[in-house]
């Protein structure tokens, strides 16, 4: 059996200084949410056939992004926690997981707000969106392992194994949706012949990049920001239990 | 080695649920009771509830089979079983191989009683093949309880499996639940597209292979002390 190495935490330095890429990335987000914005809502032209509604689109696409790369990064650092052992990797995978389901929450609203007015339905039965919501459940199983009522060690094994489950699973679940409904999303970068699958305005690309990125940085510094949390929330958890022995002495 | 010790394992675990009974009544108990909700809410006599018996025969497996998949690992609690289990010279695979086959086993049972039942009461006229139908059955039941004996073994280790069980268990089996039931309604109802049920069982049977491997690989991580 491999030995478990908890982080360690440093008492005597007190509270750790935030690192200056954690600020720069704070900052580099928060300006390219800014741009975003503005490409979104004056740059980008208005779609045609859908009208205004088609701006969620910048930050529909984006949220689910994210959520897919929270959920492979669950996936990959769950293989590393049982390899390693290290908790470093079961806090990154925590946070990862946490952000991954909040995002999915964001593209499961946005969908049918977007979804009511350019398919006249808030919901379909249809492999993406059922795919998503699928996803969903697992990660909020996940992150319900998460809370268990177990020594860290435990939870965290327990948590790893059902994340890399849970993510064999969603290739399967989406073909298994995907010949049980047909298709109702468009295929945005133009597949087959003259890009008959969609294809989009050069601006409006642009401003789906900018968003891409912009989503991408703030899931980092979002995840930066979570495990600093989870750190300084075991620091303390360990340093009350310092002073509980104290004071039973 | 591991094949006997895994039919060691479950060897026990029916031998003392042949004692008891209690499980396997409850489950079988539990079904019944499944069939006569559902005729309340669905009506037998009207001719289009034909329709929804696929996805019945299914609810009652995974219903049924839950409650004996949540007891195959919290039993092994009541007298701190599971950590002779551990201390054992077995490999852990071996583990979930033996609870495997009696979990399987059991809902086997459950499913053999209690869709025979489901047909009489829906007067239901079955014209499938049944070489295929049974197929389709025990190919679904293998994968579900593949993901459920592992996922059981996760949760045993919560005070609360008993509500955690379902909730991790049902988003990980929806392959299974969406491709039997759909082999099984074209089976039933429709069969004449006999050509996409055998895809269907294709897709459980790929899906079956995956989370077996993947339960059995990963299996250690779950019972470590």
């Amino acid at each position: 059996m491999k030995k478990y190495q908890d982080i360690e935490l440093d008492y005597a330095k007190g509270v750790q200084p935030v690192s200056t890429i954690h600020k720069l990335l704070t900052y580099t987000t928060a300006i390219l949410f800014i741009v975003l914005v503005y490409m979104a809502f004056i740059y980008s032209p208005v779609e045609k056939t859908m009208g205004p509604v088609q701006k969620i689109f910048y930050a529909h696409v984006p949220s689910a992004w994210i959520a897919g790369v929270a959920f492979l990064g669950v996936f990959i650092l769950s293989i590393a926690f049982l390899i390693t052992r290290k908790r470093i990797y079961d806090l990154y995978a925590g946070i990862s997981a946490e952000i991954g389901v909040v995002f999915t929450t964001i593209v499961l609203t946005t969908g049918p707000i977007w979804g009511r007015s350019s398919w006249n339905s808030w919901w379909s039965w249809e492999p993406r969106l059922t795919t998503t919501l699928i996803l969903w459940f697992i990660y909020l199983a996940y992150v319900m392992i998460r809370h268990m009522d177990s020594p860290w060690d435990k939870r965290a094994r327990l948590a790893a194994v059902f994340g890399i489950i849970g993510f064999l699973d969603v290739p399967i679940v989406f073909f298994a949706i995907r010949w049980w409904n047909t298709k109702m999303h468009p295929i945005v970068f133009g597949e087959g012949k003259d890009q008959s699958g969609g294809g989009l305005e050069p601006e409006m690309l642009a401003t789906l990049f900018v968003g891409l990125g912009a989503f991408t940085l703030l899931y980092i510094v979002l995840l930066q920001k979570g495990v600093m949390i989870e750190k300084a929330k075991i620091a303390v958890q360990a340093y009350k239990e310092k002073l509980q022995d104290k004071l039973v002495r | 080695m591991l094949f006997k010790g895994a039919m060691a394992l479950a060897w026990k675990d029916l031998y003392t649920e042949w004692k008891t009974k209690q499980t396997i009544s409850t489950m079988l108990i539990f079904a019944g009771l499944v069939v006569i909700v559902f005729s309340f809410a669905f009506d037998p006599m009207n001719t289009t509830v034909k329709a929804i018996i696929p996805g019945l025969i299914w609810v009652i497996i995974v219903f049924a089979g839950l409650l004996g998949l949540n007891r195959s690992f919290t039993s092994e609690g009541k007298n701190d079983t599971i950590h002779a289990l551990i201390v054992a010279p077995l490999d852990p695979s071996s583990i979930y191989l033996g609870k495997f086959i009696s979990n399987l086993v059991m809902i086997l049972i459950v499913e053999i009683i209690s869709i025979p039942f489901l047909f009489i009461l829906f007067d239901f006229k079955f014209h499938a093949n049944l070489l295929y139908f049974i197929l389709t059955i025990f190919i679904g039941t293998f994968g579900f309880v593949s993901a459920g004996t592992f996922l059981a073994a996760l949760s045993s280790n919560s005070r609360s499996s008993e509500m955690l069980l379902p909730i991790i268990l049902f988003p990980i089996s929806t392959p299974i639940l969406i491709g039997a039931v759909q082999a099984t309604k074209i089976q039933l109802i429709s069969p004449d597209k006999f050509a996409s049920a055998i895809s269907w069982m294709q897709l459980i049977t790929a899906y079956d292979l995956i989370i077996f491997v993947a339960c059995f690989i990963l299996y250690e991580y779950v019972q470590e002390v």
